[in-house]
């Protein structure tokens, strides 16, 4: 009987636990060859996976657009560098910030989980308007809350220094606790959609009209992913700065963007399969492109693509999925328990 | 009294510009729901063909200008937005987001990232008297030059048979195309009139900043974003009136915010736009064939 039942949990929980597995082979292989350009390639992948499951928390269980979420990703950024950086180093580099955060030296893991509590309280203050919208007034105001932050961020001299890079983050990320915060964004996203509010949340994607009338807030469930999915994003961000070792508002932009897009729309929207296949086949895609822009050699001569290489391909592989394949290449699926007959 | 003449004349002037702009894309969203991201890019390629033909004579400019811009147009509405015909209005902006990285890396690569200057239209900066008021030329072309356009496509919509087409077919596109519109000449029309319309946004353009990156696209593409959401998806007085006011607020802005808040303009502008967008999101003019139908 308690077999039974381990075995019914596992079968719950298969679709997260298959993708650590994968991520966990993943990094195995990449400790194995001892590479330690691969080992960064893996760390800064799993930053950015942190984010696209965020996205996709709001993105994939809603079926709203957002263009925005960078623009949490970089309150979380800087949120995280307020914490960690060591309190000599901080006043030098910012000098006016609040004394109490001045003096701050916040552990990196607990400093990153906080980092992404900024990112949630204006997700909530503006999504009480935003949850409202869907289609393309969701993409346009996300949008431009994507402006408002950098606008706002980057002429905040005092806390930002503006469109300068703050230093000093502890660059702590290794690829077994990149892993970790691989799992802690997937089981976040897994235990949301499995809930009741996500599968409301899911409900008003796949029909307004229905949805509505069994009952289901729309707004209410569109503000609480959202805020959830900011939370996420911000922490992402405030690793994925701990990867880089710097802050700048430059990194949260346009092409922050269309990148975390591109991945979770190559993977599938739909499913956090999805988000997380998408992240890894573009990664993978991305650094080829990268090998061909470094030049490889055929016989005695070099060749090299020319730098921009990696974001044509992007494009380009971006807009072959939308045309051909626009459920992505999970076609929105997750992936079930492959050893038991199923269920009828 | 000179301070606030000049001043109207570069609010109606910028106004009118961004107008134009709202209006290519208001044309297309109009007929096939595409809120074309990469409208702004056709713009900084215009940029470029200017700079490229710089050489010539003026009527060269213009003309090889015109045809480059209703060409990519065209061709990317047959490669990547006739494939997408079907798909929902968000894919499609995804769509286009995609078409706008892909044009604007493309430059990076051909032309690298450091801006080129030209002097095209240079001339037309000079000032001169008006009622006793010095005022900048361009603004006087601009202003003309979008009023004849705006009269010409209002002309083409209402008086030609294609144009007739186009506005049934932004009604309510499975009925024209029952009724024999056919689907592929109405919309490779609207995106080269919208091509065409991009033209004279980027000659007028260009002719005032001098200068031309593989970015430019960007800040026009925002503005013509805000401007069609102001003024009413889906509305092409909507697009024009939302372009103007979205120009004349950005100088009044700039005239009146206190110093310390003009690098924020940007914000409000955009705080504005989400606040329009919540309480009002059908714009100013609120169009019947964009409600949804159950």
């Amino acid at each position: 009987m308690a077999e039974n039942r381990a075995l019914a949990l596992l079968r719950r929980v298969w679709p997260v636990v298959s993708l650590a597995l994968i991520l966990l082979v993943i990094a195995i292989a990449i400790r194995l060859t001892d590479d330690i350009v691969l080992e960064d390639v893996y760390i800064e992948a799993l930053a950015k996976l942190v984010v696209v499951v965020g996205l996709y928390i709001f993105v994939g269980n809603t079926g709203v657009i957002s263009f925005g979420h960078p623009a949490f990703m970089a309150m979380g950024a800087y949120a995280t560098a307020w914490l960690t950086i060591p309190p000599n180093i901080k006043r030098i580099s910012l000098p006016n910030i609040w004394p109490a955060l001045a003096e701050a030296h916040v552990a990196v893991i607990p400093a990153n989980l906080l980092a992404g509590l900024p990112a949630a309280a204006f997700a909530f203050l503006v999504g009480l308007g935003i949850s409202r919208l869907a289609g393309i007034a969701a993409g346009i105001s996300t949008f431009g809350l994507l402006m408002i932050v950098r606008v706002v961020y980057s002429n905040w001299e005092d806390w930002t220094l503006g469109f300068s890079t703050i230093m000093g983050q502890p660059q702590y990320l290794t690829i077994w606790n990149s892993f970790g915060w691989g799992i802690f964004a997937m089981v976040v996203a897994f235990a949301y959609q499995e809930s009741r509010l996500g599968l409301a949340a899911r409900a008003s994607r796949e029909d307004e009209v229905a949805a509505r009338a069994t009952g289901v807030n729309i707004a209410r469930q569109r503000l609480i992913a959202f805020v959830l999915s900011a939370y996420l994003v911000g922490v992402g961000g405030a690793i994925y700065v701990h990867f880089i070792g710097t802050v700048s508002i430059e990194t949260f932009y346009v092409d922050m963007v269309v990148i975390t897009l591109v991945m979770l729309i190559v993977g599938g929207i739909n499913s956090l399969a999805g988000a997380v296949l998408g992240t890894i086949a573009i990664t993978a895609l991305i650094e080829m492109l990268r090998n061909l822009e470094g030049g490889f050699e055929i016989g005695a001569t070099v060749i090299a693509a020319p730098r921009g290489t990696q974001e044509i391909g992007l494009a380009i592989v971006m807009l072959l999925i939308l045309i051909y394949r626009p459920k992505g290449i999970t076609g929105g699926r997750e992936i079930t328990w492959p050893f038991a007959p199923r269920r009828r | 009294m000179t301070v606030i003449v000049q001043h109207v004349s570069d609010a109606i002037s910028l106004g009118a510009l961004y107008a134009l702009l709202a209006l290519g894309i208001g044309l297309i969203y109009g007929i096939m729901r595409l809120v074309n991201f990469a409208h702004g890019d056709f713009i900084m390629i215009g940029g470029y063909t200017i700079f490229l033909t710089a050489e010539q004579n003026v009527v060269v400019t213009i003309a090889a200008t015109i045809l480059m811009m209703v060409a990519l147009a065209l061709v990317s509405e047959r490669i990547v937005f006739r494939p997408l015909r079907r798909a929902s209005p968000a894919t499609l902006l995804v769509g286009s987001v995609a078409l706008s990285y892909f044009l604007s890396n493309l430059i990076l690569v051909v032309f690298l990232g450091r801006p080129k200057t030209m002097s095209f239209g240079r001339d037309l900066v000079e000032h001169f008297e008006f009622l006793g008021v010095r005022i900048p030329q361009i603004n006087f072309v601009v202003i003309v030059v979008t009023l004849v356009l705006m009269a010409g496509l209002a002309l083409f919509l209402r008086k030609t048979t294609i144009g007739t087409n186009m506005r049934a077919a932004a009604e309510d596109f499975v009925m024209a195309q029952l009724l024999g519109v056919r689907a592929n000449v109405v919309i490779a029309m609207a995106f080269a009139v919208g091509g065409f319309l991009a033209a004279i946004v980027t000659l007028l353009y260009f002719s005032q900043t001098g200068s031309v990156s593989p970015r430019s696209g960007l800040p026009l593409v925002i503005i013509a974003f805000v401007a069609t959401v102001v003024g009413g998806l889906g509305s092409l007085v909507g697009a024009a009136l939302g372009g103007f006011v979205v120009g004349v607020i950005s100088v009044v802005l700039q005239i009146i915010l206190p110093v310390d808040l003009r690098p924020f303009r940007d914000a409000f502008v955009f705080a504005l736009v989400i606040l329009m967008l919540v309480f009002r999101p059908g714009g100013l003019l609120i169009v019947q064939a964009m409600r949804e139908r159950v």
